[in-house]
């Protein structure tokens, strides 16, 4: 017996007999002989719940977590703080152990939190509609593209050099797949090259995608920038940390037509990467052309409100090939814990996380650069990343920071040849001033 | 009384209430348009609600209870392995050296995830006979979409440049002709025998030159096992092309046969079906990609590689069809399939597929004097009936499906394969008791007495749920897709 399988002998034997079998075996007569495997699989023995728990632990304790590091790591990825009921109440098995609301009678909590979550994605965006997430931020990108594409019928999208460089890989990848351009369009002093932007401009470009604050942490200037892409009938997508909208203006606000971004920073925990969840909201007319799931509101026979899956069309399961898109699930419960963490920190919660972040990236950029050992990459405005350069290699900074368990900046060279000895720091409301000084402390020695 | 709680959270915000707290800001705080320029900010705060802690807590676990999981009862979802997801890997992915891990940590500092990674594409290339496995793709459609990539670079690199079509039975999930436009393909559709199974006249007759491959589930969807796929493979090789195999189905055949040794040549597998990952209302999913040998090469980037006693993220793959999505897949949902392998052992998984096996067969054999059974042979891990033998009444498998909501049963995958017509597609996985199965066929035994004898209490069924049915053409006629103030 093992803890998952219920069936007793007594009750095995009853079952074959019902069918009219002798033998498990039997059930797998309609495998050919030569196609069985005939010998046990090569896996380790099963272990026992405080076997596996030992195991793991060891395994777990093998890596160093940001709970030990302090963390000033960001590059899409956000050390922000999780509230504990966000995640007591994201793990009700009612939510999690259920399927995609398929059936909607008896899926309204999953509903009703999607249709929730879309409402909060279009506050935060100043977008019409919202879809019920993606798989991330990058395959959001990949999906916002094709909207412009399929919308425009060109052929071609424009990205930005300030746009997170995994997520211009992850955008390459696909486009390849499409027969779809990617032109990259260089940056001037840490921001788009308005003027390069410009010169691309021409009437194969779908639309342009700026992220916003970008890669650096820099926030974009948009108001060129829209007027170009518009003037050329382009679409302009912009790629938001949507913890910056606790301050930052709204996309819809510079005239963005949809709206995407990683929503990880949003009650999700870091995970080695993923699960996060992405997000993607657009303007009334260019819903049709949205992927992936929406729910909407709408009443039952008894004229209650209820809520359902919704313009189902434009999706595999009933399109197949001529879908829309060829996701199929969501981030059901990323976007659930999304929903849980905009409700909690709500309208003064999350400006009071975007307000702290400022205030102490701002105050960690000054303390680093107060003796010139290290100073800005750039001279704009920025939220919560900054970058900073210095005469030392970003390695040995990092590894020198490590050795105070400090987990320090992106290496930026890595993506950037150009940007030696620079590294990109994230400063959140988690860090305190006690931290940053330790920070400056330690990288003034080094 | 619980279920009639019918507030959205923007209903019940009251402007001044709170329900987070954070420390004071401890660094000299300037005037914010000192920092960030006036014309870069917000003139308003977001319009989020304003609530209490406790009305956070209530509105959630309200809710909740409005929904149906495994944890609630049997979910005999066909194709989606509804299985029980155990409580322990919940707290091992949740133990903070897994958890709290930044994608962009020094390898050094993170060798026991990358580890984990490493044995577990070890462990799955294992179970299905693959030669590496990718855990980078998000879901089985994104599973599918990298798979379809890899093939294409397959082909590509042998300057096979004319390759542009894809098979797809007609009894595939929808995603796979789906993914297959998306990775820039052509679709061939080819209809299945009396059997569902493929038809090797009709595949004979769509292959040549152009093909690039085979999309093929084994089991089908229909349950049964493609006892031509040895031919199937030979004959989708001989004319150059590569077989892919959509694992919705694997939890039949695990420790009994792999789709490695059947020919195929390309797979992904759904970790939240087979390997008991939860289905989270829909997702995170996690559908790894499984090549053989010459194909690894095309794997996405990063691939984990041990060198020594290190684990590394290998970026250096010139050959690679190149990134597919951030980071490095759903390591949460990986770490949750690699102890669900651990506690079964090879033999648990093997029984794991014996079970499901043995529990699909009694299932259909009690329910086949019911039920219009269309191929009566022995299953695999999941079977279709065509709906009521008595057609009489005009009972269709919706009504069917929405009277089971009224006995507690999350109803079975209904109108699905597209083969069957008035489908009803039923996979009750292994980790289900004979009592609860028997409860079960009691039940659809009963209604199909109803659909006799008070056929109105099916139409107008369900009676007993939060909401009855719900008008679906109205929610598509007239959109709200969110909450408007005054609306």
């Amino acid at each position: 017996m093992h803890r998952y399988l219920p069936h007793t002998e007594a009750d095995e034997k009853l079952m074959l007999e019902s069918i009219g079998a002798q033998s498990i075996d039997d059930l797998f007569n309609d495998i050919p002989e030569n196609l069985r495997l005939n010998r046990k699989l090569d896996l380790p023995e099963p272990m026992s719940e405080m076997e596996l728990v030992s195991h793991m632990k060891d395994l777990s304790t093998a890596n160093k977590s940001i709970d030990e590091l302090v963390c000033f790591l960001g590059a899409g990825a956000y050390d922000h703080y999780i509230p504990s009921i966000v995640k007591h109440l994201a793990m009700r098995s009612e939510f999690y152990t259920a399927y995609t609301p398929y059936q909607p009678e008896i899926s309204q909590g999953t509903l009703q939190a999607i249709f929730e979550y879309q409402t909060m994605i279009c506050n935060l965006t100043g977008m019409d509609v919202s879809n019920a997430s993606m798989y991330d931020g990058a395959t959001a990108c990949v999906e916002a593209a094709m909207m412009a594409v399929e919308s425009t019928r060109r052929d071609s999208v424009v990205v930005s050099s300030t746009v997170h460089p995994e997520v211009r890989e992850v955008l390459k990848s696909y486009m390849k797949f499409r027969d779809v351009k990617v032109i990259e369009v260089d940056m001037a002093d840490g921001v788009t090259d308005w003027e390069k932007l410009k010169a691309l401009m021409g009437k194969d470009i779908a639309g342009v995608i700026i992220q916003n604050p970008n890669f650096f942490g820099i926030i974009e200037d948009l108001t060129d920038i829209e007027k170009i892409v518009h003037e050329n009938k382009s679409l302009l997508i912009s790629y938001v940390d949507p913890i910056s909208l606790g301050i930052i203006k709204s996309p819809s606000e510079y005239g963005a037509d949809i709206v995407i971004g990683e929503g990880q920073s949003l009650g999700n925990s870091l995970n080695y990467g993923g699960p996060y969840l992405g997000f993607l909201a657009t303007t009334s007319k260019l819903m049709r052309k949205m992927p992936g799931r929406i729910v909407g509101q709408s009443n039952d026979v008894d004229g209650k409100r209820a809520f359902v899956l919704t313009l189902q069309a434009r999706e595999q399961h009933i399109r197949r090939y001529k879908a829309t898109s060829n996701i199929c699930s969501n981030q059901g419960l990323n976007a659930l814990i999304a929903a849980i963490y905009m409700i909690t920190m709500g309208k003064k919660g999350l400006r009071e996380v975007a307000v702290q972040s400022t205030q102490k990236a701002h105050y960690a950029l000054e303390q680093l650069t107060k003796t010139g050992k290290f100073k800005p990459l750039f001279n704009k405005p920025f939220f919560k990343e900054f970058a900073i350069t210095g005469s030392v290699e970003s390695k040995k900074v990092n590894s020198e920071l490590l050795k105070h368990n400090i987990l320090g900046g992106y290496e930026l060279e890595k993506d950037y040849p150009e940007l030696k000895n620079s590294l990109l720091l994230c400063v959140t409301e988690k860090r305190t001033k006690k931290q940053i000084d330790k920070l400056a402390e330690v990288m003034e020695v080094i | 009384m619980m279920k009639d709680y019918n507030k959205l959270i923007f209903e019940i915000s009251k402007e001044g209430r709170i329900a987070y707290s954070l420390p004071p800001c401890d660094v000299d705080e300037k005037e914010l348009n000192t920092l960030i320029p006036d014309s870069f900010l917000r003139s308003e705060d977001v319009d989020l609600p304003e609530v209490s802690e406790v009305d956070v807590v209530r509105h959630f676990t309200n809710i909740s209870n409005k929904n149906y999981g495994v944890d609630t009862g049997f979910y005999p979802l066909g194709s989606c392995t509804m299985k029980y997801n155990p409580k322990i890997n919940e707290d091992m992915a949740n133990l903070s050296g897994f958890s709290n891990l930044h994608p962009y940590q020094p390898e050094d500092t993170v060798q026991g995830a990358l580890e984990l990674m490493y044995h577990l594409d070890q462990m799955l290339s294992e179970i299905t006979g693959m030669e590496r496995v990718s855990l980078q793709p998000a879901a089985g459609a994104h599973g599918e979409l990298a798979g379809l990539m890899i093939i294409k670079a397959y082909h590509e690199s042998r300057g096979d440049n004319k390759r542009n079509k894809i098979i797809v039975p007609d009894s595939a999930h929808g995603t796979n002709p789906a993914s297959a436009a998306v990775a820039g393909f052509e679709i061939i559709e080819i209809e299945s025998d009396k059997n569902g199974a493929v038809d090797l006249d009709k595949l004979k007759e769509v292959l040549n030159d152009e093909i690039a491959g085979l999309m093929l589930t084994n089991p089908s969807t229909l349950g049964l096992f493609e006892k031509n796929i040895k031919e199937i493979a030979d004959l989708v090789h001989e004319a150059g092309g590569l077989l892919y195999y959509d694992g919705a189905n694997t939890n039949a055949i695990m420790g009994i046969a792999r789709p490695g040794d059947m020919g195929f040549d390309v797979i992904h597998l759904n970790l939240h079906k087979t390997f008991s990952t939860p289905h989270g209302g829909g997702g995170p999913g996690s559908g790894p990609i499984g090549v053989r040998k010459d194909l690894v090469k095309f794997l996405p980037v990063p691939v984990v590689e041990k060198q020594g006693d290190k684990y590394v993220l290998d970026y250096d793959r010139p050959e690679s069809i190149g990134k597919i999505k951030s980071f490095y897949g759903h390591f949460g949902v990986a770490i949750k399939a690699y102890s669900y392998i651990l506690s079964m052992g090879a033999e648990g998984l093997k029984k794991v597929s014996e079970k499901a096996v043995l529990n699909a067969n009694y299932v259909m054999n009690k329910l086949k004097d019911h039920y219009y059974l269309p191929i009566d042979q022995v299953c695999k891990h999941e079977f279709v009936l065509g709906g009521l033998i008595n057609k009489e009444n005009n009972i269709s498998t919706l009504d069917v499906a929405k009277r089971l909501l009224d006995y507690g049963y999350h109803p079975p995958t209904v109108y699905f394969p597209l083969i069957v017509s008035e489908a009803i597609m039923i996979e009750p996985t292994e980790t289900e008791s004979k009592e609860t199965l028997d409860g079960f066929i009691d039940t659809m035994i009963k209604i199909a007495q109803e659909a006799d004898e008070n056929p109105e209490l099916l139409k107008s069924a369900p009676h007993n749920t939060p909401v009855r049915r719900i008008d679906e053409a109205k929610a598509a006629r007239n959109l709200i897709l969110k909450w408007e103030k005054n609306k």
